[in-house]
């Protein structure tokens, strides 16, 4: 088979990434490649975002829910008796649960397939529903599992959490998820389905007058999008080995909705890239939370002050650059060649691999 | 091919009568206009047949089924496709994939079939596009195939609904006001235009025009709505002369 030449450099680019991480993960420091994997997870959770908002045209903010319970599925799974048994001293674990225990990326998908069947249950009622509603519906769902993951003492420790969870979550586990979560975007937005999404979101009742199931395309993009957002969930528990249901507010939702936008709504490239320059950035900037020194008068620590940044980042970007990063554009090699980065090809004219 | 049919068909909004007691048929081949002043009800009437309004009253049958309330999409898979008034064309997707959305009906093989580009997929994807070429080049917007759809001007956008709907591969079309917007010259090629599609595509046709020249010129049949009631129905010749239409036209003096 005669490869295309985007092909060739697509594949570089893939070893060129692939030697790097394998490189970091030995040289770098434990505070470096946890940013790094960091970012790969929020590359998850991003897309996963993106494929409801962005190309469904579905506006859903219960997005910390389905992480919730895909972190929960997968720790119940993977964690050992034992450690079940120190984790569980107010009332002990329910007796099914007590003696599972799974290798990684079983529990993994596990936590993803509940994640995205309670996408179904709640989309079937929910997804009727559009706009501001649909958005006030799924942030009220997200909570609503979050009080159940809190009140179910027996089975997830309610708000003790879970802690000791095994490092799964390693620099190969979160990079290769990420990456089959971009070719997974990739691949489906650009197949037949990913027309059908597009058209959902562009113009609902056209879409249904062209025989496109509206409402099972939309229920589908919801599972699938839940399904990513339980793996992701399911990778942060891991690396971070403790979660308790108040990691998952709104507040989670919010960062990655602002992962979304800045990125560009509707574009995987812009997801990914502001994946990585947020993630980056909120511990970069870590230090406006501390006592700060400027010149003229100090401050004490005022923690928050880092999310006060990014809302006016977010801002900015709604003002000044509507569509974000990439607009719904997406990386090609072409375009590199356009911008004289790269010799001309005479034909560019595929995107990402 | 199957026929359309409707059956005392009432749609009222709240105390608002819509569409009161329709009955109308179109034949296989047939091209028939629906035509009346603005707010008859003519919209509704193909809002209710599509799916969009399920009647308050009366069954719509298509063929020897009875379609009456089911979803948009089922009715679009049974063969009967539309346009719409204000075009809907997709915004954000270009000329080819907006013909390609009305392929999907035909290539639908399941949201992971699609993504891994399974060997059927792939198959039925490349079949798709040839014939949404074929359609494009029908129509002379071949060279537009990548441009965004919304870049069209406004006649190019009409034509490009009328074969998106095509591209759903319908026995029965209903235009909605095609010819909308377009000078004479445009209309007159519209008119061939639509013959031409219902020999080549086996289609049966219902046209709502206010444009009279272009209704009387091609209609087999026309039924004339006012109010949401059916005021004359019959061949053109006839409905020319029936004076509730020229009154509901015209007015009386």
């Amino acid at each position: 088979m005669k490869l295309a030449r985007t092909h060739l450099l697509s594949l570089a680019a893939v070893a060129v990434l692939a030697a790097f991480l394998f490189v970091a993960d030995t040289w770098f420091d434990a505070f470096t490649i946890r940013v790094m994997n960091l970012s790969a997870i929020y590359i998850v959770l991003a897309l996963s975002l993106n494929l409801v908002n962005g190309f469904t045209g579905l506006f859903s903010l219960g997005h910390a829910g389905f992480m919730a319970v895909g972190a929960y599925t997968c720790a119940l799974l993977t964690m050992s008796p034992e450690q079940k048994e120190a984790n569980f001293f107010l009332a002990p674990i329910v007796p099914w649960l007590a003696h599972v225990t799974i290798p990684f990326v079983p529990a993994l998908i596990a936590g993803g397939l509940v994640a995205a069947l309670l996408g179904v249950l709640i989309g079937a009622p929910v997804l009727r529903l559009k706009d501001d509603y649909l958005a006030i519906a799924t942030l009220g769902f997200g909570e609503i599992i979050r009080v159940v993951l809190t009140n179910t003492q027996t089975i997830t420790n309610g708000a003790l959490g879970l802690k000791g969870l095994p490092e799964f979550a390693s620099t190969a586990a979160v990079w290769a998820c990420a990456a089959l979560a971009v070719l997974f975007m990739v691949a489906l937005t650009r197949s037949s389905y990913g027309r059908a999404m597009k058209a959902v979101r562009d113009d609902e009742i056209a879409a249904g007058a062209m025989g496109v199931n509206v409402f099972r395309v939309k229920v589908v993009s919801f599972a699938a999008s839940s399904f990513m957002a339980g793996v992701g969930g399911a990778l942060l528990g891991h690396l971070l080995t403790t979660i308790d249901p108040k990691m998952f507010t709104f507040m989670l939702t919010f960062n990655i909705l602002l992962v979304v936008v800045l990125g560009g709504i509707g574009s995987i490239t812009g997801s990914v890239v502001a994946a990585i320059v947020v993630t980056i950035f909120m511990e970069l900037l870590r230090f406006l939370d501390g006592p700060l020194n400027l010149l003229v008068f100090q401050t004490e620590g005022r923690p928050g002050l880092r999310m006060v940044v990014f809302s006016i980042l977010l801002m900015a970007v709604v003002l000044f650059r509507q569509r974000g990063l990439m607009g719904n554009r997406e990386f090609s090699w072409s375009m590199l060649s356009r911008a004289g980065l790269l010799p001309k090809s005479e034909k560019g004219k595929h995107g990402l691999a | 091919m199957a026929s359309l049919r409707t059956e005392h068909v009432t749609m009222r909004f709240g105390g608002l009568t819509a569409v009161a007691d329709l009955n109308l048929e179109i034949g296989p081949g047939e091209i028939v206009g629906l035509i009346g002043p603005n707010g008859a009800g003519k919209t509704t009437v193909f809002n209710v047949i599509t799916g969009m309004n399920a009647p308050t009253e009366g069954r719509v049958f298509y063929g020897d089924g009875d379609i009456t309330g089911r979803g948009r999409h089922e009715i679009t898979q049974r063969g009967v496709a539309r346009t719409f008034q204000n075009i809907r064309l997709f915004r954000e997707l270009t000329v080819l994939e907006n013909v390609l959305v009305g392929c999907h009906l035909q290539m639908d093989t399941g949201m992971f079939a699609a993504t891994l580009h399974l060997p059927g997929y792939r198959r039925k994807d490349r079949a798709a596009r040839e014939f949404a070429m074929e359609l494009l080049r029908e129509v002379q917007l071949e060279s537009h195939a990548s441009d965004p759809a919304t870049s069209l001007p406004y006649g190019k956008q009409r034509r490009l609904e009328i074969v998106r709907a095509l591209a759903t591969r319908p026995s029965t079309l209903l235009l909605d006001e095609p010819a909308a917007g377009m000078n004479p010259q445009e209309s007159v090629e519209l008119m061939h235009f639509i013959r031409r599609i219902r020999d080549q595509f086996d289609l049966s046709i219902l046209l709502i025009e206010h444009h009279m020249q272009l209704v009387m010129g091609i209609c087999q049949r026309m039924y004339v709505l006012e109010y949401g009631r059916t005021i004359a129905h019959g061949d053109p010749a006839t409905i020319q002369n029936d004076p509730k239409v020229i009154e509901a036209y015209l007015g009386v003096g």
